[in-house]
């Protein structure tokens, strides 16, 4: 290729025709201006005038120079000009295979990435080599892939790191086991060193030449955070530890509200030349058991992402004890032993019962408490069913007692005989007896028992029909030893034996502290081994995509226990969040001790940036730019002959507005405020998609009109509203259409649409999709629409029940079709104590207006009209489409009755008491 | 051979313009009628003028004696002067006359038939006799003189006219009145030795130019070929814009020497645009013919 300056030319022989340029001049030279000819009888006046320029009856030099750079232009043009032209390297014609290395590390310049595959397919689709493009953490099955470099590039978007390294081993023997011989590698790498890419480059270069590329930027990882003598311990590591970094660490969870949040902030500074960095975040425990993840703000990678689980989650306990302890035998103390396994990873509170409900703590441990009264019961019971965890003990009161004898007390999990056993005693018979192995379905299933636990006494469980699926632990006889019963959300956990070692040596051995642990009594101070998890199944909560985006785990399969415990992530076993029961385990790509060292290559190998000067065909340019050149000329000819007469120049200083000038901006801030107060007017929330605006602008339309002739609302025209510029106060409704590729509102825009909400706005979101999808299911509006509204002030939703205000605001309705007819359409949730009272048709909902509604009926569709005032939609089919359409535009009626009068016509119903109250 | 029904064809389009024109006439004509004019229309020459005393010298016949029965002398009663006046009428019908430069705006010819008709109207109402000097009829004060000069200006005009009009008169009543109404771009020579011979038979009048508003305001630019109407005259610029100035500068010596020659002569003159309205412009004539009687 023919470079000059940097611009290359494909057609280079066509310059030759810019020596022709001269000749040109002093062609165009010689012809003027074609003139015009007048008819005008006061030429006799003019006989004999003569021009002052004699010069001008040629062409001005500045329009012969117009149009030589045009002409110009156009040689060059044609010549292919290419900017960056790549000099082509000679033999490189065999296929080539790229190779990404496609870990969570490369998350973060995943674009910079494929920008450089796809120079390297374009350069290969010039040169027609055959192309693979392999992802190490996903190996494809068989030959390699082979194909025109076109094909891939269609592909590259599609293609996404994943949260795993690749095996040590793996791809090495999958290499050395290709069929294919003789390509070139070009191999992207994510710049961290790991066992077994000495192997690989070993491998790829028996088959050919390798290059490699690699960012020389750092890549940090953050391990999980640990909990430290009071303090959350948390650190990070990088590859490259040359220069002085700052982060800034973020601790992430839900707020009261269930918005997600950042709890807390955190500087993390790496020193000059050290590849670690370690800060202490002090949280208080509401906070801190708030927190759902760490990340370092500003890097878009799983590595940067460090979720928590129980480890960091300190449960309140609170202990109270049946009798006054004995002073100085601290060791017969019925808490004792609990107070040993439990403060390490737990908060330990005590108190009356009563002030410690008021506490509202995870579990209550009750040892030896035989009877609770009448007025600490209910609320015991309350919270119990909310959620908590009541634990109790055995022990001789309880055993002396007639709790749960004659009838089940509603706070213990079994009726119990009188009395109780003592067995291996010196007043008794037989043997302690050894725990049996747990059964499948008890929580501690999988643990070991050691053999020094013996129980000599034990309160006996009478047996129930309901007694078998109780038991969670049973001596070696088959009497049971734990009890457990469910109410509401939560349980009563009955241990038959003492708390302390009068009874029993359990809570001597280590196997106390496991159970209690696998009741989520305790948490797990770190990380499980393997025979802690042995016999349990996990399910993945939520999971890690490598970007560090927390994604719902939709329905995995679960993970075994002990895979678990070995914490080697895979395409099985992504990282997240993993639940049973009530523990969680957070598995994260960083592990506690892993460290990050940048890649070390041999010296043959010459590692090249990602950087890449994409070649540029300027040809085009060139030509448009030859275009606007003979453009002007027309007009500096028209101007030049007096053609260009009033008109025509209004038409080319229109063209030039057109061209040059910013589009105006239709809406200033007063005529926005103006037009949307003066009068009501609907509005719709601007999607991006021009049709879906039109149709949401016509439906609104449609429904103002609606409005206009069978209310006493009468709206203007709807307003097009943009989140990010206009101030949405002045609507009293918006209606918003979910697509899926409409762009997330900035964070200043939530916050403007969570003050709109909590100052009485009401939005419609509206999916469109139900007549594919139900709510809720994962349909690409539907999800799309759960990340638009995830840092939404919402509260909690219910399907819209029978006797909602919207039921009845203007008409009386029961469903809510739009062009579909679906009936999930959700409002606020109505109070829970919201009661019917005697007499009333309807409960005494909430008292103020839903601040959503959400559903999928495509409304706008079924209201929408054109200019002319016809449907722009069908609904349905014949007769029962109308009546649908009917439907629909009734429901919008009552949609913006309520809007605009609240609860004015749930009040209605108290319309009778109070005129009885004014005695008439 | 024509036959009769081809004849009368031709005759009817011919005709069929003519009450039109003179219609209009008309109604511009009746205009000023009505306005303070006050000249009645009923008997002529009987209309009282003054009186006066009764000098030596005139017959006792001519003594008013009504009038003279009120006081102790004798007054004469004078009647106005009526003797009708010949006006002679001379329109340019030269090819430049059929300039018009917009779509919307009457070619001068159009303009100038038009204001003539309209004079000859109200002079033949007035009682005076006209004459259209391309007709080489002798002054006339006749309806049917009125429809001879409409049927003469709904001729039309053939190609073998001049470029520029000059006033032709083969008859000219001493004494009389003229009207000329030309555009005046052509040679004025012509015309000034008409106004000498004119003014050599006491004859006095009026010159009317009827001039274009683009021959006003040469509203052109850029390259330009100007041609006169008949082709014959020609001229090139490469910048018309620049012309501007000394076109109008030429215009304006030419209507200068246009209104010397007029003062000298005793005439009138005018210049009027045919973007203006013709009633005022009928209304300047006929105040101009009316000042001299």
């Amino acid at each position: 290729m023919f470079t000059v300056a940097g611009i290359g030319f494909t057609a280079p022989w066509l310059l030759v025709a810019l020596a022709a340029l001269p000749v040109l001049w002093l062609l165009l030279r010689a012809v003027p201006p074609a003139p015009v000819r007048r008819r005008f009888p006061g030429v006799a006046l003019l006989l004999g005038l003569t021009d002052d320029e004699t010069q001008t009856d040629r062409t001005p030099w500045w329009l012969l120079l117009l149009r030589m750079a045009a002409v110009a232009l156009m040689i060059l043009g044609f010549a292919g000009p290419v900017l960056n032209p790549k000099p082509e390297a000679a033999g490189d014609d065999g296929p080539l295979l790229i190779v990404i290395d496609g870990t969570w590390a490369d998350a973060r310049g995943w674009p910079r990435r494929i920008n450089r595959v796809g120079a390297a397919l374009d350069e290969a689709g010039r040169a027609g080599r055959p192309v693979a493009v392999v992802r190490l953490t996903d190996l494809p099955e068989g030959d390699l892939p082979f194909q025109a470099a076109g094909n891939w590039a269609s592909r590259l978007a599609g293609l996404t790191p994943a949260p795993w390294q690749p095996d040590a081993v793996e791809p090495a023997e999958w290499v050395a086991g290709l069929p294919d011989d003789g390509f070139d590698t070009f191999w992207l790498s994510d710049g961290l060193a790991r066992e077994g890419r000495g192997a690989l480059l070993a491998a790829f270069e028996a088959k050919g030449s390798v290059r490699v590329f690699e960012s020389p930027r750092p890549v940090y990882g953050l391990r999980p955070a640990r909990f430290e003598a009071g303090e959350i311990a948390i650190s990070a590591s990088r590859s490259r530890s040359a220069a002085a970094a700052v982060l800034t660490l973020a601790a992430r969870g839900l707020d009261p509200n269930g918005v997600e949040r950042q709890l807390a902030v955190a500087e993390l500074a790496f020193a000059a030349g050290k590849a670690e960095a370690e800060t202490a975040l002090v949280l208080p425990p509401e906070l801190r058991n708030r927190v759902t993840r760490f990340e370092l703000t500003g890097i878009r990678s799983a590595g940067a992402v460090a979720l928590t689980d129980d480890a960091l989650r300190r449960r309140e306990v609170a202990l109270i004890a049946g009798r006054d302890d004995r002073e100085g035998l601290e060791l017969l103390s019925p808490l004792h032993y609990l107070e040993q396994a439990l403060k390490p990873s737990a908060d330990l509170i005590d108190g009356d019962l009563l002030d410690l409900l008021l506490a509202n703590p995870d579990v209550i441990v009750l040892a030896d408490v035989a009877t609770i009264s009448e007025g600490e019961a209910v609320p015991v019971l309350d919270w119990v069913e909310a959620g908590g965890l009541l634990l109790r003990f055995a022990g001789p009161k309880l055993a002396a007692s007639d709790v749960s004898r004659g009838q089940e007390d509603p706070l213990m999990p079994v009726r119990l005989r009188a009395g109780g056993r003592t067995i291996g005693g010196a007043m008794s018979w037989g043997e302690p007896k050894a725990l049996r192995a747990f059964a499948e379905g008890s929580p501690f299933f999988g643990l070991p028992i050691p053999g020094e636990v013996l129980v000599s006494s034990q309160v006996m469980a009478q047996p129930d029909p309901e007694l078998s699926e109780r038991v969670i632990a049973t001596l070696a006889d088959g009497t049971p030893l734990v009890t457990r019963k469910r109410i509401g959300q939560g349980q009563v956990v009955l241990f038959h034996v003492t708390a302390n070692a009068e009874w029993s040596t359990l809570p001597l051995s280590g196997l106390f502290v496991q159970m209690l642990e696998r009741l989520a009594v305790s948490t797990r101070p770190v990380q499980p081994a393997a025979e802690d998890l042995a016999g349990t199944v996990w399910v993945a909560h939520s999971v890690l995509d490598a970007f560090g985006a927390v994604g719902d785990a939709g329905d995995m399969a679960g993970v075994p226990g002990d895979r678990l415990a070995g914490a080697v992530i895979g395409a099985g076993m992504p990282p997240g969040l993993y639940a049973s029961g009530d523990r969680s385990i957070a598995l994260n790509v960083m592990g506690p001790e892993t460290d990050l060292a940048a890649t070390v290559w041999p010296e043959r190998i010459a590692v090249e940036g990602l950087a890449v000067q994409r070649e540029t065909a300027l040809k085009g340019w060139l030509l448009a730019a030859a275009l606007g050149l003979l453009c002007l000329d027309i007009l500096a000819s028209l101007w030049l002959t007096g053609r260009l007469t009033r008109g025509s120049r209004g038409v080319v200083a229109l063209l030039a507005l057109g061209l040059l000038g910013p589009r105006a901006d239709a809406q200033g801030g007063d005529d926005l405020a103006l037009l949307a107060t003066s009068e009501v007017v609907l509005a719709h929330v601007i999607t991006g998609d021009e049709r879906v605006d039109m149709v949401a602008e016509a439906g609104l339309r449609g429904l103002s009109d609606t409005l206009w002739r069978r209310t006493s609302i009468e709206p203007s025209n709807p307003i097009a509203v943009d989140l990010e510029t206009d101030e949405l106060s002045f609507f009293a409704f918006l209606y918003w259409p979910v697509t899926p590729g409409q762009p997330l509102p900035s964070v200043e825009a939530y916050a403007k649409l969570n003050r709109y909400l909590r100052g009485g706005g009401m939005i419609l979101f509206d999916t469109r999709d139900a007549d594919i999808a139900r709510f809720g299911q994962a349909s690409p509006n539907g999800s799309k629409l759960q990340r638009l509204a995830r840092p939404m002030d919402i509260p909690p939703l219910e399907p819209l029940p029978d006797d909602h205000v919207l039921t009845r605001t203007f008409y009386l309705l029961q469903d809510f079709p739009g062009r579909h007819a679906s009936r999930d359409v959700w409002v606020e949730a109505s109070p829970a104590d919201a009661e019917r009272i005697e007499g009333m048709p309807f409960r005494n909902l909430n008292d103020n207006v839903t601040p959503v509604v959400i559903g999928g009926n495509d409304w706008a569709s079924a209201w929408a009209i054109d200019e002319a005032g016809n449907r722009m939609f069908p609904v349905g089919r014949g007769f029962a489409g109308e009546r649908q359409r009917e439907l629909a535009m009734r429901f919008g009626v009552n949609l913006i009755m309520h809007v605009l009068t609240g609860n004015y016509k749930s009040d209605q119903v108290h319309v009778p008491a109070l005129l009885d109250r004014l005695g008439q | 051979m024509t036959t009769p029904a081809e004849l009368r064809q031709r005759a009817e389009a011919l005709a069929a313009p003519l009450p039109e024109l003179l219609a209009e006439a008309e109604h511009l004509a009746q205009a000023v009628l009505l306005g303070a004019h006050g000249r009645r229309r009923a008997g002529m020459g009987d209309e009282f003028w003054q009186y006066r005393p009764a000098r030596a010298g005139d017959e006792a016949r001519m003594i008013d004696w009504r009038r003279s029965a009120r006081s102790d002398a004798h007054f004469v009663r004078e009647k106005e002067w009526q003797a009708a006046q010949a006006v002679l009428l001379w329109v340019d019908e030269a090819q430049s006359m059929g300039f018009a430069s917009g779509p919307d705006l009457p070619s001068k010819a159009d303009r100038a038939r038009l204001l003539a008709l309209a004079v000859s109207v109200l002079l033949i109402r007035g009682g005076e006799r006209v004459a259209l000097a391309a007709l080489g009829t002798r002054p006339r004060s006749s309806q049917l003189q009125l429809l001879r000069i409409a049927q003469h200006f709904t001729d039309e005009v053939g190609n073998e006219a001049a470029e520029y009009g000059a006033p032709v008169i083969r008859i000219m009543p001493p004494h009389s009145r003229a009207l000329f109404v030309s555009d005046f771009l052509g040679d004025l020579a012509p015309v000034e030795a008409q106004l000498t011979r004119a003014a050599d038979r006491g004859v006095k009048g009026v010159l009317f130019q009827v001039l274009d508003p683009a021959e006003e305001a040469f509203p052109f630019n850029g390259r330009t070929i100007f041609q006169s109407m008949g082709g014959t005259l020609r001229h090139e610029t490469l910048k018309a814009g620049d012309l501007r100035d000394r076109y109008l500068q030429r215009l304006a010596a030419r209507k200068g020497q246009l209104a010397d020659l007029a003062r000298a002569t005793g005439w009138q003159y005018a210049c009027h645009h045919t973007a203006d309205s013709a009633q005022s412009a009928l209304l300047w004539l006929y105040g101009a013919l009316e000042r001299r009687r």
